[in-house]
C-alpha cells in the first residue's frame, strides 16, 4: 500500500533519518518487489521522456479542433526578446508549460503527470530548474519521487481527475507535486516539501473543470502555466520558512470536500463555466455540429 | 495507487481516458481476436461518441486494432496506416444499456476469418475494462497476465486448470467462471500474478474438452 498521509511520510522520514524521496523510493521497491536500481531506472525513463517531449514540441502543429497550437513558440520568442516581467526563469517555465500542453492537445507523446491534461506543470518547472542551475540527473530523479509521493497521497485522500474533482484536482494536484519537488531541489527540508505542496493546493482550491467542447484544450493548456508559476511561488514561500496554517493533509481533505461539492457542470462535462459562454457554445457547435 | 500510477503513463495525448484508454481497448481486442484485423465495425457510446473526435478516440481505436500501444507516435496517422494495410473500418453511434460513458462495441473480422464482438469501457487514467466478449460477461482489465479458457461445461475442468497453474508456481489473483447454459460452453477468466509461459497455455489448449485458450499480457509491459 502507498501512503495515505503526508504526515506518515514525514514521520517515517524523521524516525529513520531518511529523506522524503528515499521513503517514497523504498515504498515502491517494497510494493512492486523491485530493486532500487529498477525503480530508479523506471523513474529516470519517465523524466527523460518528459525532456524528449519538451524538445519534440512543434510550433506548426494545430489541434484537430483548431483551438490550440503555436503559443509556446510565441512565449519563447518573448523571453528571447526580454519582453517578460517575471524574469528569464519564469518566462522559460511559462513557455515550457504551454508547449507541453499544446503537444498533448496535438496528439504528441507526453507523460501524464498526474494526468494528460496537467502534463505541462511538472516538466515545465523541473526541466527549467535543471537547465538554469545545471543539476545532476540523479538529483532530478529524486525530485520526481518527491512529486510522485505527494501525488500518491492526494490520490488516496482525494482525487486527481477533473471529472471527479474539477481542475483543482488536476492542475491543483500537479502544482502541489511540482511545488514539493521544487522545495526539495531548492534546499527545503521535509516540512518545507509538505508545506509547499499544501500552499500550492490551497491557492488553486475551487478551480473548476470547464473544458470548451469537452476537449483538453481550452482552458487546460494555459492552466498548466498557472499551475507551474504557482508551484514556484509556493516553493519559494516554503523554503523561506512560511508555513500553511492549515496542516497539509487537512488541505488535501478540504480539496476533496470542495471537489465533491462542485456541480457536475463544472466537472469535465463541458457544460458550465467557460464552456457555457456564448463563444464556448459557438466553438462546440463548429466542432461537433451541435451545442 | 503506486507512484508509477501517479507519474505516467507515457502516452500520446490528449486524454488518458479518451485516447490512451481507447488505444488499449483496440490493442486488447486484437489480442483477443488472435488475428490481424481485416474489418472493424466500431460503435461509439456516450462521451466516446460525443467528444471522441476531438480527442482522437477514433484514431486511437484503429491504432490499437493494428497493435499499436498508447505511446506509439503513429497514432495520429493511424487512418493512413489502416488504409495502407487494407484494414476496413466504419464508425457509428450506439446506445448501450447500462454502459460506462466511455464505451465502445467492436465487431471484428480477422484476416483468417476469425470473428469477435466485444464491449469495452475506458474508466479513467488509461485503465480499461473489457465488459463482454461475444455476449458473455468478462470484466477483464488486462492489468494482470490474464488467461481465458473456453471449455465444455462438465465437471473437473476448473480443478484441471488450477492444478496445472499451481504446478507451474503461478498464483491466481482473481478467477471468474461463466457459462452460456448448463452443459454448453463455459469460460474461465483467470488473472494471475505471474506470466503464463507458452508451454502451459499449449498444454491447456491441447486438453480434451478445451475449445480455446487465449492469453493476454498486461498492455503496459
Amino acid at each position: 500500500m502507498g501512503f495515505r498521509a503526508l504526515d506518515e511520510i514525514l514521520t517515517i522520514s524523521k524516525e529513520s533519518n531518511k529523506p522524503f524521496w528515499r521513503v517514497i523510493l523504498e515504498n515502491d521497491m517494497e510494493e512492486r518487489l523491485v530493486s532500487e536500481e529498477e525503480s530508479l531506472k523506471k523513474m529516470q525513463q519517465l523524466y527523460l521522456t518528459m525532456k524528449e517531449a519538451d524538445k519534440a514540441y512543434d510550433e506548426k502543429l494545430i489541434s484537430s479542433s483548431g483551438l490550440v497550437g503555436g503559443d509556446g513558440a510565441k512565449m519563447e520568442q518573448a523571453v528571447i526578446e526580454g519582453k517578460v516581467l517575471g524574469g528569464n526563469f519564469i518566462g522559460v517555465v511559462i513557455a515550457k508549460a504551454l508547449k507541453m500542453g499544446e503537444s498533448n492537445a496535438c496528439m504528441k507523446k507526453i507523460v501524464a503527470a498526474p494526468t494528460a491534461g496537467s502534463c505541462g506543470v511538472i516538466p515545465a518547472v523541473l526541466i527549467s530548474y535543471e537547465e538554469q542551475y545545471g543539476i545532476s540527473i540523479q538529483k532530478m530523479i529524486k525530485a520526481m519521487y518527491v512529486a510522485s509521493g505527494i501525488g500518491e497521497v492526494i490520490a488516496a485522500r482525494a482525487f486527481l481527475s477533473g471529472a471527479a474533482g474539477g481542475c483543482q484536482a488536476e492542475i491543483g494536484s500537479a502544482s502541489a507535486m511540482a511545488a514539493g519537488a521544487l522545495a526539495y531541489l531548492n534546499g527545503g527540508d521535509e516540512d518545507s516539501i509538505a508545506h509547499a505542496a499544501a500552499m500550492a493546493l490551497k491557492n488553486l482550491m475551487g478551480l473548476v473543470c470547464d473544458t470548451v467542447g469537452g476537449l483538453v484544450e481550452v482552458p487546460c493548456v494555459k492552466r498548466n502555466v498557472v499551475g507551474a508559476v504557482n508551484a514556484i511561488a509556493s516553493a519559494d514561500m516554503a523554503v523561506a520558512g512560511i508555513r500553511s496554517q492549515i496542516p497539509p493533509d487537512e488541505v488535501i481533505d478540504a480539496m476533496r470536500e470542495v471537489g465533491e461539492s462542485l456541480p457536475k457542470t463544472l466537472r469535465e462535462t463541458g457544460e458550465g463555466g467557460l464552456a457555457a459562454t456564448p463563444t464556448g457554445r459557438e466553438i462546440k457547435k463548429k466542432i461537433f455540429g451541435y451545442s | 495507487m503506486n507512484v508509477f500510477d501517479i507519474m505516467g503513463p507515457v502516452m500520446v495525448g490528449p486524454s488518458s481516458s479518451h485516447t490512451a484508454g481507447a488505444v488499449k481497448i483496440g490493442y486488447i481486442a486484437r489480442k483477443l481476436l488472435r488475428d490481424d484485423v481485416k474489418k472493424a465495425k466500431i460503435f461509439l457510446h456516450g462521451s466516446f461518441l460525443m467528444t471522441g473526435k476531438g480527442h482522437g478516440t477514433d484514431k486511437a481505436l484503429i491504432a490499437g486494432l493494428m497493435g499499436m500501444k498508447p505511446d506509439d507516435e503513429r497514432i495520429p496517422n493511424s487512418f493512413q496506416y489502416a488504409n495502407e494495410r487494407g484494414l476496413e473500418y466504419e464508425f457509428s453511434g450506439i446506445e448501450l444499456k447500462d454502459a460506462h460513458p466511455n464505451s465502445v462495441l467492436l465487431n471484428l473480422v480477422g484476416v483468417n476469418g476469425s470473428k469477435l464482438e466485444i464491449v469495452a469501457s475506458s474508466i479513467g487514467g488509461g485503465a480499461v475494462v473489457i465488459n463482454q466478449i461475444d455476449g458473455v460477461e468478462a470484466d477483464i482489465t488486462a492489468a494482470y497476465p490474464t488467461l481465458i479458457v473456453k471449455n465444455i461445461d462438465k465437471p473437473g475442468y476448473v480443478a484441471k486448470v488450477t492444478s496445472l497453474l499451481s504446478n507451474h508456481d503461478i498464483n491466481i489473483a482473481t478467477m471468474r467462471i461463466r457459462r452460456d447454459k448448463r452443459g454448453g460452453t463455459a469460460v474461465m477468466i483467470i488473472e494471475c500474478d505471474q506470466e503464463v509461459p507458452a508451454d502451459v497455455t499449449e498444454l491447456l489448449a491441447a486438453s480434451e474438452g478445451v475449445k480455446k485458450v487465449t492469453y493476454l499480457k498486461p498492455v503496459d509491459d
